[in-house]
């Protein structure tokens, strides 16, 4: 598979994505004002095209090496692909129903969305440490970006610098990390790695990975590096946090997955104390902070931090059911969490948006089908039955325990407790509070998104659920079968 | 098989069909019809809880009581090891009965009163039927759990939506205490599912943990069924809990979600952990006679009326696990009896409380007294059941209290006596509150134009004062269902334990 031709064909989504991306950048450069609109759908309609394209292109012997082994395309690099590829592309449908009753719609604004898009899915199918770094930083540009796009708004503009500051300094110590691990393993290519640590870690080794995950961390916003998150998902307008706060989570953790589970599965004995640690702080960090919260992006921020702690103790794990599990979680999550940024994406009043969890009293007086389905994708973030979060964690916890985890599981299970009462008070506030002034009626996308992934969180589950475990299932044990 | 397949899934689902078909009317409701929605969702509720009884008494004439094993049994593959399974043995089908037979007196005690949000009540309260049958009759350890936990959900709302003024503290404790509690089984569920390899109730029961293991198992059990039952010293968020929720969530909570616990103890920690269950008996016995004597004190001592039955169900569930721990046929078979007989008891004392709390609006044990002279008809029913709350003869309460009794004194007399200074203690507080609301003087003057009570609430009263006793004088209908089931048991708890004492020597 070295001929460029073949290499290429391979790369056909990406290739789509960023052919679309340029023309739309054309389209919007030179079309005016009136082209806006139509670049933005056309935005996520390439986005949804690519996701196609990207199942079209599954490889039939689970692995393709591509260009030289820079890349790999293989069932994990196709899940990824398609989650990132489909949340990115509801994130642009919220993102522009937003917009445009804000009337800020821009034409670069969904082109950021492709090229972040794009970035993500060179990280879920990186299979060399530069390709990686490649992917890694052409998310994070178009993301900084993002996050200060509201040019007249300080907060704004404050979370893209603090976002850049951080990101670069967690880029600095990830390309710290690849540097170390090159010198100690002499390959940049994941298998050359697994060779050297086949043939016995080295300290440096050790020291690499650790560096690479703490820069790894900081993109998922894993605590000790979780600083970031609610400054940039407060200062961010709301559709570029529910942005952050699905597509580059996936994509990140499917890389961190890679890398751990490929090149670096026999040092596990050293990277799973590290991983353990950041999920207990996760876990402790995210829910102890989201109980102070009176924002609600704040506490969206710090329940993701707190979901990356449950997605850290599959990864601890280092087996086939942690990864399935892993996988399987986090699209529940992505889902879920879709699904309240939509819900936070309606509350607008006539005089603008509102974030304060107080807002949200009495929202099932005010508006009772947006409170349900509220409530529903809640208890599913939650992890509470008969939601299909539940069975996220549940089987984040199967893992740990099969792993000889248990301890591990019985934290994540008792700082649920803490985190079903940051959930339980805005259920209580939707439901039990009187009713505060009423939202202005219900964009249809973010209605559209709110009932989608409400429907799929509690009946659909019954379909849905079986069906993506396989999924996950197929993923984790291909895998794990090329590493042998 | 019987001849109507997918007869225990049907009444299982039926009160959630209602809910959605409300859901639906609410909906879908013109502007001006919302009332008529309104208007009507009680009698919806009422009339999907009674054609859910009647599809649970088809499942009782199914039912072959001569028959240990699981019957009715229904199983279709889900994923990843999943099964919906269900079924019922001679232990959980009465428990569903109970369950079936108390909702509509609920949503009868409903009509009326609840005057905001009748609809999201209703609803409320056929999800947690729903989940409440689906709890007895599942089959598969994870379902189980699923339905366990998430009739949190349904209780919380309406504690918290329909509660008294500190509801929302209330229904916080509610949802957490029992939370906490539930995830620690969670975990061991998963342990037992990873180690025996199925999901499965039945291989479950079949199955021999290691006995090193069963200890953890069973503390994580009992982390979730102590409270949910609610034990000393974990009983706290009870009494807080039934004095916020509105007369029916007390009825549900009382007659069923405290099943919960005890039914977990049997059909979970005493069977598939013998040799912990054990271990474990003399604390357990132990913390029942506690439970027994000081909630029964903290009983009398209560002025709020609520309170002071709330406290008397913690004092009458420690019957129940004194009866379990007891490990013995009649223990058990005591134990089974007493939650069905508290079930029915304690809902009537909560309705009979919601009724002159509707008149009144004040649970004060001190703003009443001398109702007798007003309402007679109310007088004889609160007297009936307070002697059953007491354990007179001829009630239901007897019986359960006298098969504990008897089956504890063989396994340790101090125990015995404790447990029956209980019953003393529970005559004079049940008295007590009896004399302080229905004799004496009408000094409180807002209580000269209290009415009887009416023929709904009459209707509402019969079949809970016809089951006590009949329960009471026929206890041989209960016990020749729960019998071969209970009996089973005892036969599997005992090759477990005879497994034990070659390995570890814990048998003594």
């Amino acid at each position: 598979m070295t001929d460029l031709g073949s290499n290429i064909s391979l790369m056909l989504p990406e290739v789509f994505l960023v052919l679309s991306a340029l023309v739309l950048l054309l389209l919007g450069a030179f079309g005016g004002r009136k082209m806006t609109s139509t670049v933005n759908l056309a935005a996520i309609a390439a986005l949804i095209v690519a996701a196609g394209l990207v199942l079209y292109k599954i490889p039939d012997d689970g692995s393709n090496e591509l260009f030289a082994g820079a890349l790999k395309l293989d069932y994990l690099a196709v899940f990824g692909k398609f989650t990132a590829l489909l949340a990115t592309a509801f994130s642009l449908l919220l993102a522009y129903g937003y917009l445009k009753t804000e009337n800020r719609l821009t034409p670069e604004f969904a082109i950021l969305y492709l090229f972040a898009a794009l970035g993500m899915m060179i990280m879920v199918s990186a299979n060399d440490l530069l390709s990686l770094y490649i992917g890694v930083e052409m998310q994070s540009l178009a993301l900084y970006v993002l996050a200060a796009s509201n040019r007249d708004s300080l907060r704004s503009s404050e979370s893209g610098l603090k976002y850049f500051v951080l990101g670069a300094l967690s880029s600095g110590l990830l390309l710290y990390g690849a540097s170390l691990i090159y010198g100690f393993s002499g390959a940049t290519r994941f298998d050359g790695i697994y060779e050297a640590v086949a043939n016995g870690g080295s300290i440096g080794l050790m020291i690499g990975i650790v560096f690479l995950l703490c820069g790894l961390a900081f993109k998922v916003s894993a605590a000790p590096f979780h600083m970031w998150t609610p400054d940039v998902y407060e200062g961010a307008p709301t559709p570029v946090t529910a942005f952050f706060s699905v597509a580059p989570k996936i994509a990140a953790i499917i890389l961190i997955a890679r890398i751990l589970f490929e090149p670096f599965l026999a040092m596990i004995a050293d990277w799973q104390q590290v991983i353990i640690a950041i999920s207990v702080l996760s876990l402790t960090v995210g829910y102890l902070g989201a109980i102070q919260q009176k924002n609600i992006k704040r506490l969206m921020a710090y329940s993701s931090i707190a979901n990356m702690g449950y997605a850290m103790i599959a990864l601890a794990t280092g087996t086939i059911s942690g990864m399935s599990g892993l996988l399987f979680f986090m699209v529940l999550y992505l889902i879920s969490t879709l699904g309240v940024f939509a819900c936070i994406l309606a509350m607008r009043r006539a005089e603008g948006m509102v974030e304060q969890i107080e807002d949200l009293a009495g929202l099932s007086r005010t508006k009772p089908a947006l409170a349900l389905a509220l409530t529903i994708l809640l208890f599913s973030v939650a992890g509470v039955p008969p939601a299909a979060g539940f069975f996220g964690k549940y089987f984040v916890f199967v893992a740990a325990v099969d792993a000889n985890l248990t301890w591990l599981a019985i934290y994540g299970a008792v700082a649920s407790v803490v985190g079903a009462f940051v959930y339980l008070r805005l259920v209580k506030i939707i439901w039990f509070d009187e009713p505060a002034a009423e939202f202005v009626p219900v964009k249809f996308s973010q209605g559209a998104v709110v009932a989608l992934s409400a429907v799929l969180m509690l009946p659909g589950a019954i379909w849905l659920l079986p069906s993506l475990m396989s999924w996950s299932e197929t993923v984790a044990a291909s895998l794990f079968l090329v590493n042998g | 098989m019987s001849d109507l397949p997918y007869l225990l899934s049907l009444t299982t689902f039926t009160p959630v069909i209602g809910a959605l078909l409300l859901l639906l009317f609410k909906a879908f409701a013109r502007a001006d019809d919302k009332d008529i929605v309104e208007r009507n969702a009680p009698a919806v509720a009422l009339v999907t809880s009674l054609f859910t009884f009647a599809l649970s008494i088809l499942v009782l004439i199914e039912f072959n009581p001569a028959d240990p094993g699981f019957q009715l049994v229904e199983d279709v593959s889900w994923f990843a090891g999943f099964h919906y399974r269900m079924g019922v043995d001679g232990i959980s089908i009465l428990l569903v009965l109970l369950t079936t037979f108390l909702m509509p007196l609920c949503f009868v005690a409903s009509m009326g009163v609840i005057k905001k949000r009748v609809t999201e009540y209703m609803i409320a309260f056929l999800v947690l039927e729903t989940l409440m049958i689906g709890v007895f009759c599942s089959l598969d350890i994870v379902m189980f759990y699923v339905f366990f936990e998430a009739g949190l959900i349904p209780m919380y709302l309406i504690i918290g939506i329909w509660g008294g003024d500190n509801r929302v503290y209330a229904s916080f404790k509610f949802f957490l205490y029992t939370l906490l509690g539930s995830l620690l089984m969670l975990i061991a569920i998963i342990t037992m599912i990873s180690i025996a390899g199925t999901s499965n109730i039945v291989e479950l029961l079949a199955f021999d943990f290691d006995p090193g293991l069963q200890i953890w198992l069973w503390l994580a059990f009992f982390a979730s069924f102590a409270v949910k039952l609610p034990m000393w010293p974990v009983h706290t968020w009870l009494p807080d809990a039934h004095v916020q929720a509105p007369t029916a969530g007390s009825v549900v909570l009382a007659g069923v979600l405290l099943k919960m616990g005890g039914y977990g103890f049997i059909r979970f920690s005493l069977p598939m952990f013998p040799i912990a269950s054990q271990t474990f008996a003399p604390m357990v016995l132990g913390l029942s006679v506690i439970a027994i004597i000081y909630t029964s004190l903290v009983a009398f001592r209560q002025t709020d009326m609520k309170k002071l039955i709330a406290y008397s169900s913690v004092a009458h569930m420690g019957f129940v696990t004194m009866g379990l721990f007891a490990m013995n046929f009649i223990g058990l078979q005591g134990a089974m009896f007493q939650m069905l007989s508290h079930g029915i008891i304690s809902a009537a004392l909560f309705l009979i409380v919601g009724v002159i709390y509707d008149r009144i609006h004040t649970r004060e044990i001190a703003a009443y007294g001398g109702l007798v002279h007003r309402m007679p008809i109310y007088a004889a029913i609160f007297m009936l059941f307070t002697m059953a709350n007491v354990g007179l003869p001829a009630t239901s309460g007897f019986i359960g209290e006298i098969l504990t009794l008897v089956a504890v004194f063989q396994v340790n007399t101090w125990v015995a006596v404790g447990a029956t200074t209980g019953i003393i203690l529970s005559a004079i507080y049940a008295l007590n509150l009896y004399r302080e609301v229905i004799f004496g003087e009408m000094v409180n003057e807002k209580l000269a134009g209290i009415t009887d009570v009416t023929k709904k609430e009459i209707i509402m009263f019969a079949p809970l004062v016809v089951a006590t006793l009949v329960m009471g004088l026929m206890p041989a209908l209960v016990t020749d269902i729960t019998g071969p089931a209970v009996e089973a048991l005892i036969e599997r708890i005992d090759a477990g334990l005879a497994l034990a004492t070659p390995i570890g020597g814990a048998g003594d």
